[in-house]
């Protein structure tokens, strides 16, 4: 599945991370290859979700956080490019449905207008197109102007995908997608993930080992901060080199 | 052995009882001001000058000039107030020096109005040689108001759920950004809210304005904002305490306008809150 061809994307190396005394993630090293989807999976408080706020410097926003490593986004220092860049290039979507109290129309918008597209016509098209990419246009194009509240849970973190879409980014970072979600609308989540792994590379936490089984390329197995494990997921399912990673996803701790 | 069933009884009880006694205090206020006080309400009362030394006529430049302190305040103390409370609630890092700052605006609120009084006195009438006027006073009422509107304005920014934030910076945006679209529009109404309350309090407000522009006896409006007013709750204290064989409905009315207005100003508030919570679908 993975062709020569592929370049690393995403380049951390030695990478800590502490909330004051707590050292969240602990001397990780490993790439992100373009394209792929990479999951992470590890019990709470293993550091995964710590690990992939940093990527995009959202952790700067909590007092306390301290990182030290380098990360690369195509070669380049995370930390010298411009923070809007650098998130407008590496999208998230959060655990639970995020939507502003705003229209399903301008929840998309929300971002292209930051960044200063003001035409109707550019905006509509940019909308329909993330909404159509993100699986939920059929269901909302009749009612983009309402309240984005009045969707359903599966409906809303859909829609806060074709959201982080608007924006055009080249990483996408799933933080426990699913985890509010109903096992129907989990699964429309992964197709519309499946159908975006042409454009981007997503990274994907869960806290759902099957789910890092069922779409994942690579998978990554996190366990008190460190890196265990990583690796084609058919393999680390199949025949895990440590023992932490297979008493895991056996389901013997966690 | 008392009995779970008897200690339930005597809870209610207690409770209730100390519940009614809150109420009994503004019910009588209420009622002893509306019963005295509405007879003398008249449109001479309300849009005529005084006469007779007071005895006699309206109260309309206590009325105006309680309106234009309320506008001044506006001016100074809203501006201000709303956006030191959005540096400090958005930009601030906590350190010594947003921990000073925020020490300050608590013993801020804490100082009593009487020393506002003295405090505008000496830097706005005398120092600044602004003289006892509506601009001297205002500032004084707004330096008074300014804690309670930060406070008011931070409180509504904090009921503004911390993912929005999350949400916008995550989509690129600047500070400035998050704050002006995720931000203020959810917390305006709070922000509008809280600031109504601060005003309709400085409206009541004696000390500040007794040494820096109220008028024992001014029977005409004012020309610039240099001018001295008389003011409401300054007139109250007059007409009450100074001048002597007023009547008692001049006196209950002058009270009545002046409870009339900041309930108003209240009723406005709580509209506000009211259209925030409808709003507010988080």
């Amino acid at each position: 599945m993975v062709s020569k061809d592929t370049r690393n994307k995403i380049q951390v190396t030695n990478l800590h991370v502490w909330y004051d005394k707590v050292h969240a993630v602990k001397e990780v090293s490993f790439a992100v290859e373009e394209h792929e989807i990479l999951g992470v999976i590890g019990p709470s408080n293993s550091g995964k979700t710590s690990f992939l706020r940093t990527l995009n410097r959202l952790n700067e926003l909590y007092p306390g956080f301290r990182m030290d490593g380098e990360i690369l986004l195509d070669g380049e220092n995370i930390r010298s490019v411009n923070i809007q860049m650098l998130r407008k290039r590496m999208g998230v979507v959060f655990a639970l449905p995020l939507p502003l109290p705003l229209s399903i129309y301008d929840n998309v918008a929300y971002g292209p207008r930051l960044h200063g597209i003001k035409k109707k016509q550019k905006l509509d098209q940019i909308v329909e197109e993330s909404l159509t990419a993100a699986a939920i246009w059929d269901e909302v194009k009749d009612r983009l102007h309402k309240s984005a509240f009045k969707l359903s849970g599966g409906q809303q973190q859909r829609l806060c995908i074709g959201r982080t879409l608007a924006v055009e980014p080249e990483v996408i970072l799933y933080d426990e997608p699913c985890s509010g979600l109903d096992p129907i609308s989990t699964h429309k989540v992964e197709d519309a993930m499946r159908e975006l792994k042409n454009k981007y590379t997503q990274i994907l936490v869960t806290n759902n080992v099957k789910q890092a089984a069922r779409i994942s390329d690579r998978t990554a197995f996190f366990l008190m901060g460190e890196l265990v494990e990583l690796g084609e997921t058919r393999q680390v399912f199949t025949t895990p080199r440590d023992k932490r990673t297979e008493d895991y996803i056996t389901g013997r701790f966690g | 052995m008392i009995k779970p069933e008897q200690t339930e009884k005597l809870a209610f009880g207690l409770l209730f009882l100390a519940t009614i006694i809150v109420i009994l205090p503004v019910a009588l206020i209420f009622i002893l001001i509306l019963v005295k006080g509405l007879p003398a309400i008249t449109p001479t009362f309300i849009f005529e000058m005084p006469r007779d030394g007071m005895r006699a006529g309206g109260i309309f430049p206590a009325i105006v000039g309680t309106i234009c302190l309320m506008l001044g305040t506006a001016v100074f103390a809203v501006p201000f107030g709303v956006l030191a409370a959005i540096y400090l609630n958005e930009y601030a890092h906590k350190n010594w020096l947003s921990r000073a700052i925020e020490l300050s605006i608590i013993n801020l609120a804490g100082v009593p109005s009487i020393v506002y009084g003295l405090f505008g006195l000496g830097l706005f009438v005398t120092f600044i040689q602004l003289g006892a006027s509506i601009l001297a006073g205002s500032l004084t009422l707004a330096i008074m108001t300014l804690p309670v509107i930060i406070t008011a304005t931070r409180e509504a920014l904090n009921t503004v759920p911390k993912n929005f934030r999350e949400v916008s910076f995550s989509l690129g945006a600047s500070r400035w950004q998050t704050v002006r679209y995720a931000v203020l529009p959810n917390a305006i109404p709070g922000i509008i809210t809280g600031t109504i309350l601060g005003l309709s309090r400085a409206a009541g407000e004696t000390a500040p304005i007794l040494f820096t522009v109220a008028a024992f006896y001014l029977p005409s409006l004012p020309q610039s904002v240099y001018d001295q007013v008389m003011a409401l709750p300054y007139h109250i204290y007059v007409l009450s305490t100074q001048v002597p064989n007023v009547s008692e409905g001049i006196q209950y009315g002058t009270v009545l306008v002046l409870v009339g207005m900041i309930f108003l100003m209240n009723i406005i508030a709580s509209l506000f809150r009211a259209k925030l919570r409808k709003r507010k679908t988080w």
